[in-house]
C-alpha cells in the first residue's frame, strides 16, 4: 500500500492542503494529524462575531467536502517529531505514521507574558475556539478588561469587548496601536477612533508584572502604574509550532524556511523534495517584494500556499512529466487581510509593514480614507477604512 | 455553465472574493457585493479560489 501524505495541523492551511491534493489529482490516502479535538474551523471570527454572540464549533467549521470524505483525521494528538530520512511523523499517543509527502501546518501558538507572578488562573489569549469560550464567558458588562497588546487582534478583541458593555484598557509597547503594519498617521487615527468609543491607552508601555493571589487582579507597568483588572487578555504576538521538528538538518529559525514550492529547505542549501511547509509558519521569498524570506500572517496566505503545495505534491507523486515545470512556476501571492473594530472596516492588500511612507490617496482621514503604502518608490501595500471597491482597483498595481 | 451562490445574510462584503476572481465578483460604488450567478467553465479555479478564501464562507458553487 502507498503511504499517505500526512497534513500535520487540523487548520484552515491542512484543509485546503488536502481539498487541493484531490483538485490537482492526486487520489491516494491523506491523514490529518491535529493537536485540537475539532476539525478545521475558521479562526478570524473568533475575536469578532464569535467572541460577541454565542460560541460553538458548528458557527465556525468549514463546511466538508465530497472530495475530502475519505480523509483520515487523527485528532486530539500531537505529532511530536518527523524524520526527514526515514519519512515518518511520530504523534503524542506514540504512533508513528509513515508518509509519502509531509505537510507541516502547524501554525503558531499564543506568545503569553513573562512576569514573575505568572502562575495567576484568570489569563487569557485569543488563538483557539476554547480561547474564544473561556474569554466570552468573562466578557460580563461592567467588567474591567486590559489587553496587553494593541496589535490587529488586541484592538478587535477592545471594539468586541466595549460593544459587550466591558471598561477596556490597552496597553501597548508602541506610540499607537497597530503602528508597524498601518503606519503613525492611520494608527493615530484609529487610536482616536477607539479612544471615541472608551478604551484607555497605556501607550509606549510594558507589563512587568501582575498582581493577585490565586486569580489575577491586575497588572503593573514598567512606569509602576497599577492597572486593576478582572479579565487579562494576552494579545502580544505568537511563536511558531517548530519545535517538535528538532533533529532535522532545517533552517527553523522563526517558521520554517521553504523554497517558492514550498519544500523545506536543508541547512545544506538543498530542498527536502517531499516535504513541505505552508501557512503561518512557512518562512518564504515572495517576489511581488524582494527576495527576503518571511512568514505572513495574513488571511489568504495558508490557502495560498496550501494550494501551491498540493501542486507540486500531486505532480510529484503522480510522477507526472509536468513535475519540472510545476516546480518551476513562480509564486508570488499577493497577501490580504481585513479587520471589523467597531464600524471601520479595514481592508489591506501587500505588506503594509515593509513601507517607510504611508499617503492618504483617497477620502478624509477622519472618515473613510485609503493610504498607500511605499519602500521608496516601490508600491508595498494598501490600506482602506471603507472605501473597498478603491482599495480593491490596486489588485492590478500587485499582480 | 457554472451556478454560483452567495449568502447575502452571511456576506460581510470584505471583497476577498473579488481579488480572487474580478469577472464573477465586484464591489459596487457603496462597498456592496454585486456578483454575476452563472459563470462559463472557464471561470472554474477563480471561483473556487473565491469559496476558498471567503472569511464568511459565504459563498458556493451549486452543481
Amino acid at each position: 500500500m502507498n503511504h499517505p501524505v500526512v497534513i500535520v495541523g487540523a487548520s484552515m492551511g491542512g484543509l485546503r492542503t488536502a481539498e487541493s491534493l484531490r483538485r490537482f489529482g492526486y487520489l491516494g490516502p491523506i491523514t490529518v494529524i491535529g493537536e485540537e479535538t475539532h476539525k478545521p474551523y475558521n479562526r478570524p471570527p473568533l475575536s469578532k462575531e464569535v467572541l460577541a454572540n454565542e460560541v460553538t464549533h458548528e458557527a465556525v467549521a468549514f463546511e466538508e467536502r465530497d472530495a475530502t470524505a475519505d480523509v483520515n483525521w487523527v485528532l486530539g494528538t500531537r505529532a511530536v517529531s518527523a524524520d526527514f530520512e526515514h519519512n515518518i511523523v511520530t504523534d503524542s499517543d506514540g504512533q508513528v505514521h509513515p508518509y509519502a509527502a509531509l505537510v507541516i501546518s502547524t501554525g503558531l501558538r499564543s506568545r503569553r507574558l513573562n512576569v514573575p507572578n505568572g502562575e495567576l488562573t484568570g489569563r487569557h489569549a485569543l488563538r483557539t475556539l476554547e480561547d474564544a469560550i473561556a474569554l466570552r464567558a468573562e466578557l460580563v458588562q461592567g467588567k474591567n478588561v486590559v489587553i496587553v497588546g494593541g496589535g490587529f487582534i488586541g484592538c478587535e478583541v477592545a471594539a468586541t469587548a466595549v460593544k459587550l458593555g466591558c471598561n477596556v484598557t490597552v496597553v501597548h509597547n508602541a506610540a499607537h496601536p497597530m503602528l508597524r503594519p498601518l503606519g503613525s498617521e492611520l494608527a493615530e487615527q484609529m487610536q482616536l477612533r477607539h479612544e471615541a468609543m472608551g478604551v484607555t491607552f497605556k501607550l509606549k508601555r510594558t507589563v512587568t508584572d501582575l498582581l493577585g493571589v490565586s486569580h489575577v487582579e491586575g497588572v503593573k507597568l514598567d512606569d509602576e502604574t497599577v492597572l486593576h483588572c478582572d479579565v487579562l487578555i494576552e494579545a502580544i504576538g505568537s511563536h511558531a509550532n517548530v519545535e517538535w521538528l528538532s533533529g532535522n538538518e532545517i533552517d527553523r529559525n522563526d517558521g520554517i524556511l521553504v523554497d517558492s514550492a514550498m519544500r523545506v529547505m536543508q541547512r545544506s542549501g538543498h530542498a527536502v523534495s517531499n516535504v513541505f511547509a505552508i501557512g503561518d509558519v512557512a518562512r518564504f521569498a515572495n517576489p511581488i517584494f524582494d527576495q527576503e524570506a518571511r512568514r505572513v500572517e495574513h488571511w489568504n496566505i495558508p490557502t495560498e500556499t496550501a494550494k501551491r503545495a498540493a501542486s507540486v505534491i500531486a505532480a510529484y507523486l503522480n510522477k507526472s512529466d509536468a513535475y519540472p515545470a510545476i516546480l518551476d512556476e513562480p509564486f508570488k501571492p499577493v497577501p490580504s487581510f481585513w479587520s471589523d473594530q467597531y464600524d471601520n472596516h479595514l481592508l489591506a492588500f501587500g505588506l503594509l509593514g515593509l513601507a517607510d511612507k504611508a499617503t492618504l490617496v483617497a477620502g478624509d482621514i477622519s472618515g473613510d480614507c485609503v493610504f498607500e503604502y511605499s519602500r521608496g518608490d516601490q508600491l508595498v501595500g494598501v490600506c482602506g477604512i471603507g472605501m473597498r471597491s478603491v482599495v480593491q482597483s490596486y489588485r492590478a498595481k500587485f499582480i | 455553465m457554472i451556478k454560483v451562490e452567495v449568502d447575502m445574510t452571511k456576506c460581510q462584503h470584505y471583497g476577498q472574493c473579488v481579488f480572487e476572481a474580478p469577472d464573477i465578483f465586484r464591489l459596487n460604488a457603496d462597498d456592496k457585493l454585486e456578483y454575476t450567478a452563472e459563470a462559463d467553465d472557464s471561470e472554474r479555479a477563480n471561483i473556487e479560489a473565491a469559496v476558498d478564501v471567503c472569511p464568511m464562507q459565504a459563498i458556493r458553487i451549486v452543481e
